[in-house]
């Protein structure tokens, strides 16, 4: 929702970024104050999940060039957990599966983790088991979850609630939803949309990259973006997503060099 | 991320300091005189004198094993000094009289000596190079009947239990490097239960090698008798030298009807440098004979150390309805190189065996299992389970697991379950995301894929072997 008295929480300059050379970002442009959900669509390869992933500090992508101001801080200055511990917080696409690792443990250091560098209390392991059954009934998952390996052998829809419960635990200022819907039968669609929308708040901020225009009509965007060969080309309100459901991508990006051209 | 890693994993060792004490130290070299010399510092009866010569004469006659997955130059068996003492009064009346520089080396590394310090409710028997320099707990022991003492008193002192059980289990001829230790053994521990005895406190012996030209030939029995029961640990460290110390220790167990051996080591001599220089051979045969009906006999051991690691600790289950177990966690980094596993000889009936095999290679290490599953066909209904799973840290160190499984009767149960996973860049990343760094990730990950290992340990040990582990691999994941 977008509020009168809303903070900048994120803004990205002209940024651009390289994977193995080859250059995916070139030159984008975004802007989220507090309280607001963004979502960011595009067709296949236009750099919507290498944003995502370059946001949270993965190392396989360089950054080549623009700035990144997260709170007013440059976010290239930190680590990737300390960018976690500050608020950023990314849902994976594919949540990595970790063997051999209880998911309660798990929850709980990166719970402990995180509460100790924002200076509040730890919790104990009753405690924590206490708090975290409570978020688990927000996206309706059984208690068994806590028992299993970290994402071994879960279903797509199992991993992606274990990602919002993360989600909903660490309680981010940011809070990336990358492809979050892919995967998800219409029920567990519903469930991680219904606790997504219970977290926003008017002090956080949501940004979802996603292919299709399905997600928005759980979770209602305040701006569409439109995504194409690693830049922001269109932004406008959710209507913008219904154009882009019945309209495909391709337009979008015929009027956008029109433009560039008659601005030239 | 990867230079994190790399950090983590090079954290230096230790243990590696040397104390400056006198030894009387034997010249190099090897032959009947030098087993003579041994034999007479000791005060040895004629029948093991005898037993070394023996030993000695089947040591020349075999070669050296070719077999095993590791690489190293030649041993010079010459070059090498088979006795090293420090030098000090010849019997101790009590832990005071001990050189307080060997007092302050163990406090050092964690085993005080004196009992009002000493760890609480665990007996220690602590050998320095040749010699066992001292025994926590002898008299309170003793009191129920169980003798735990070094290898070289119970020879003086307990000639007809040693000459019943020496060499029974494990045959001098059984190896090359069982050979030479039954030739040149100077201390170890000896330990006994009486029939019908749970053993009050756990015994453990501390190894410390601490001459650099010297080798470390002890010599372990321990004999559980029916119905009796006992948690033994071992642990050992050495200065870190740039040359190759050999360490070829013998350990039998014998457990008669209904006796319950746990055998539990965290072993960690010096590796060697992230070069791969200096660092202990250890070649160790270690077996335990399930002799009686219901007896079990349980081997846990956590290697982290050692340049070359060369052990098997096995089972063989002779009584009906015995039990064998392995738990073992083998982590080798830099240029370390390890090939351990078990056997597991099933002969009598319904004797059941569980192999659980975790090791973790980092940095340009290799880490092999060998075990072996053999059903004679005297073992009806036997049953074996083994998993062997490998863990890989980095792009350049290697796992490999041999398995060999010989089954002789047609009734009898053999599983074997093996995987190969990989610490990668993703999985940290994700921990990462969630705010958790490598340090911690990599401590997590390991922790997790070797619990089912690190849940038979003792308490102490338990604790100890998982703050190694994080030791040794922080930073080595990338």
């Amino acid at each position: 929702m977008i509020y009168q008295d809303s903070r900048l929480l994120l803004e990205v300059r002209g940024l651009c970024a390289t994977v193995n050379g080859t250059e995916i970002l070139k030159g984008l442009d975004l802007t989220v104050r507090s309280g607001e959900v963004h979502a960011i669509m595009g067709p296949n390869g236009s750099g919507k999940s290498t944003f995502s992933k370059i946001l949270a500090g993965h190392s396989a992508y360089e950054v080549t060039g623009g700035t990144v101001m997260f709170e007013g801080q440059n976010l290239f200055d930190l680590a990737p957990e300390e960018r976690a511990r500050a608020g950023v917080f990314l849902a994976f696409q594919y949540p990595i599966e970790i063997p051999g690792v209880g998911n309660s443990q798990f929850l709980r250091l990166t719970y402990n983790t995180v509460q100790t560098h924002r200076g509040k209390e730890e919790l104990d392991p009753l405690e924590f088991d206490d708090f975290v059954r409570e978020k688990m009934k927000l996206l309706e998952m059984s208690p068994d979850f806590l028992e299993r390996s970290v994402n071994e052998g879960f279903s797509g829809g199992e991993k992606k609630r274990n990602e919002i419960l993360q989600m909903a635990m660490l309680d981010p200022r940011l809070a990336i939803l990358d492809e979050t819907d892919s995967g998800l039968d219409i029920d567990a669609l519903r469930i991680v949309a219904n606790g997504v929308n219970q977290l926003a708040n008017k002090d956080n901020a949501i940004v979802m990259v996603t292919h299709y225009q399905r997600l928005l009509n759980y979770i209602v965007p305040d701006y569409v973006h439109v995504m194409e060969a690693g830049r922001i080309i269109k932004t406008g309100g959710k209507e913008l997503a219904f154009e882009l459901e019945t309209r495909g991508y391709d337009w979008v990006g015929v009027e956008h060099k029109a433009a560039t051209r008659a601005a030239v | 991320m990867s230079a994190t890693l790399q950090n983590l994993v090079n954290q230096p060792y230790k243990h590696g300091f040397v104390t400056s004490i006198e030894s009387d130290v034997a010249p190099k070299g090897l032959n009947a005189d030098t087993i003579r010399m041994i034999s007479s510092k000791k005060k040895e009866p004629e029948w093991l004198l005898e037993f070394r010569l023996k030993s000695y004469e089947a040591w020349l006659k075999m070669e050296e094993p070719a077999w095993p997955n590791v690489h190293y130059p030649k041993i010079d068996f010459q070059a090498i000094s088979y006795y090293s003492a420090p030098k000090q009064k010849p019997k101790l009346k009590s832990m005071d009289e001990v050189d307080p520089e060997l007092l302050r080396t163990f406090e050092k590394l964690g085993v005080p000596l004196h009992e009002r310090m000493a760890l609480a409710g665990v007996a220690v028997d602590v050998i320095f190079d040749s010699v066992s320099v001292a025994t926590t707990y002898k008299d309170k022991l003793a009191e129920v009947g169980i003798i735990f003492c070094s290898m070289s008193e119970a020879v003086l002192d307990h000639p007809e239990l040693v000459q019943k059980y020496l060499g029974t289990v494990i045959p001098p001829s059984d190896n090359f490097y069982a050979a030479l230790n039954s030739a040149v053994f100077t201390d170890g521990s000896f330990c006994y239960i009486p029939k019908g005895v749970k053993c009050p406190m756990d015994l453990s012996t501390y190894f410390r090698i601490n001459t650099e030209e010297s080798g470390q030939f002890e010599r372990t029995l321990i004999v559980a008798e029916e119905g009796a029961s006992v948690s033994y640990l071992e642990g050992c460290t050495a200065p870190a030298f740039s040359s190759n110390q050999l360490h070829a220790a013998v350990v039998e167990l014998v457990a008669l009807d209904n006796a319950d051996i746990k055998y539990s080591t965290v072993q960690n001599w010096y590796a060697g440098d992230e070069n791969g220089i200096g660092g202990i051979y250890n070649f160790v045969t270690k077996r335990g004979l399930a002799k009686g009906v219901n007896s079990r006999i349980s081997w846990t051991q956590v290697e982290t150390g050692s340049a070359i690691t060369w052990k098997y600790p096995s089972c063989v289950l002779l009584g009906d309805n015995s039990v064998g177990e392995f738990y073992s966690v083998a982590v080798t980094n830099h240029y370390q190189q390890a090939d351990t596993g078990t056997k597991m000889i099933h002969i009598g009936k319904n004797t059941r065996s569980t192999i659980v095999s975790k090791g973790i290679s980092a940095g340009h290490s290799n880490n092999s299992y060998r075990g072996l599953v053999k059903i004679a066909p005297s073992a009806t209904g036997a049953r074996n389970y083994s998993q062997c799973d490998s863990m890989l840290v980095g792009h350049q160190s290697g796992a490999h697991t041999f398995p060999y499984i010989q089954v002789a009767n047609n009734n009898s149960q053999v599983e074997h379950e093996a995987s190969t996973s990989k610490i990668g860049e993703d999985q940290l990343f994700y921990f990462a995301q969630r705010g958790i760094d490598a340090e911690a990730a990599v401590s997590m990950i390991i922790n997790g894929f070797c619990k089912d290992v690190f849940q038979q340990l003792p308490m102490e040990f338990a604790v100890e072997a998982t703050a190694l582990l994080s030791f040794k691999l922080e930073g080595s994941v990338g």
